[in-house]
């Protein structure tokens, strides 16, 4: 197996895996703040807010995500009437499915920081007179994303894998190159190789929250 | 006029009553020490005080303010005002952990308080050099002792300026030697003439700081007195069996 060959091979997939970056970027910058308001939807005191919001959760929560990605990429254009209008360019397509999924998993994630809160936390804000925004935004959002952190950093590892799902809808990622050099080749090398990949990925991935956690360790 | 007045005070759990009638005043310099078994309401009505309990019926007079009259509380503007002369003290101190001491101390006067930063960091000098922690302004809560805690949650208090002080079981969640360095700071507030409530299972300290006790039970007053009445010569069956429980 010459270096030449791997070169040649990881090539592409590195080219690829600029997708995997990129859908990776697009779900966590949008699905986090979307998670945090679908966790106060769930909390709010409006009931249908409420009711919605946990059925969203539930409903996301309790179905394959590789379903969810050909329903929107597939599905959709499907329906009658409005079917036309849903049809979308595959990467978009597969960015709208994770930003749906992932949204539901960090309201829960969410949801179980606010849960760690000390009700003597809002107590002593009330008191000192913060208003409800004030307590919020200084008090409770920051521990509360303490708490979430260790969550959320395994929520982004799985994000990390869970792209290799883009190979489905025929979005031409890392694991698609993998598969044709295989397929070209008929060796498992480029497998091996993609593994490497989607593990420095996640390594690094992994370090980047530890010195995060380090750092709000508030001690 | 006394500075609170609490008048009939009622508050009930679905059929439990957790305080009944309930009546007392406060004058200006006053440290009232409430004490009684553990659910008699002590913790209830200091709560109360401040709207982190709402009661059913009976009025409370703060500083000229109704906070509830009757059973009617009143406009939320004047809520805000009545209860922003109150601070509080809690058990389980209630430190932010997510800022240094000093940014406990300062996040209240900067947010809600108009002062200019140069004062609050001034007042925060001094107030964290009163409770001896000034060393400790910026280690974050979790890096302290539960006396030291509990000293910062004072000076916290302190910092809005507050007519009175409203302490709910300070030191129930210290260790004997660190109860000590923080009643030795309630001591000095108390001679500085500041005005306190301490809900309490000190009984030392209700004896020699406090200038009146007052005796709960079951969500009723029992009686009240001077430090000296109460422990020394009570009339009450209740407060005589509660008193003798302690040794004194």
């Amino acid at each position: 197996m010459s270096l030449d060959y791997i070169i040649s091979v990881v090539k592409p997939m590195l080219q690829g895996a600029q997708m995997t970056v990129l859908l990776f970027f697009i779900a966590i910058i949008v699905s986090i703040p979307l998670g945090f308001l679908l966790t106060l939807a769930a909390k709010s005191s409006f009931k249908p807010l409420a009711w919605l919001a946990q059925t969203y959760i539930y409903v996301v929560r309790g179905t394959p995500l590789l379903l969810q990605l050909l329903i929107i990429c597939f599905g959709l254009p499907m329906l009658p009437v409005v079917g036309p209008y849903l049809v979308f360019d595959r990467f978009v397509a597969a960015c709208i499915g994770f930003i749906i999924n992932y949204a539901a998993y960090f309201a829960e994630i969410f949801r179980g920081g606010l849960l760690g809160i000390d009700k003597g936390q809002y107590e002593a804000a009330q008191v000192l007179g913060l208003n409800k925004w004030q307590t919020m935004t200084r008090i409770i959002l920051p521990q509360m994303f303490r708490i979430a952190l260790p969550a959320v950093a395994n929520e982004s590892v799985t994000l990390i894998k869970d792209t290799a799902l883009l190979y489905a809808v025929a979005v031409p990622e890392l694991l698609h190159y993998a598969q044709a050099a295989v397929n070209r080749d008929f060796t498992i090398m480029p497998f091996f190789l993609a593994a490497l990949i989607y593990l420095i990925m996640t390594v690094i991935m992994s370090l980047i929250f530890q010195q995060l956690e380090k750092r709000l360790r508030f001690e | 006029m006394a500075f609170i007045k609490i008048t009939n005070l009622k508050k009930s759990y679905k059929k439990l009553d957790v305080l009944k009638k309930i009546s007392f005043a406060v004058e200006k310099n006053d440290v009232l020490a409430i004490i009684g078994p553990s659910g008699s309401g002590k913790s209830t009505l200091l709560r109360s005080l401040v709207r982190l309990e709402d009661v059913d019926g009976g009025s409370m007079l703060i500083d000229g303010g109704y906070l509830v009259k009757d059973g009617m509380y009143s406009k939320p503007a004047d809520l805000k005002n009545i209860t922003s002369k109150m601070g509080m003290v809690f058990q389980h101190f209630n430190l932010f952990p997510n800022l240094t001491v000093k940014e406990n101390l300062e996040l209240a006067p900067k947010l809600v308080k108009k002062e200019s930063r140069k004062q609050i960091a001034a007042k925060s000098t001094e107030l964290l050099e009163k409770v001896n922690l000034l060393p400790w302004s910026n280690s974050y809560p979790a890096n302290l002792s539960g006396g030291q805690k509990q000293r910062v949650a004072i000076a916290r208090a302190l910092m809005m300026d507050p007519e009175i002080l409203l302490f709910d079981e300070p030191t129930s969640a210290l260790d004997p030697e660190l109860t000590q360095e923080v009643l030795q700071v309630m001591k000095q507030l108390a001679n500085e003439r500041m005005t306190m409530i301490v809900v309490t299972h000190e009984m030392g300290f209700a004896r020699d700081v406090a200038n009146r006790v007052m005796f709960l039970d079951n969500g009723a007053f029992v009686e009240a007195g001077t430090p000296e009445e109460i422990f020394d010569h009570p009339k009450n069956e209740r407060t005589k069996a509660f008193i003798a429980g302690y040794g004194q």
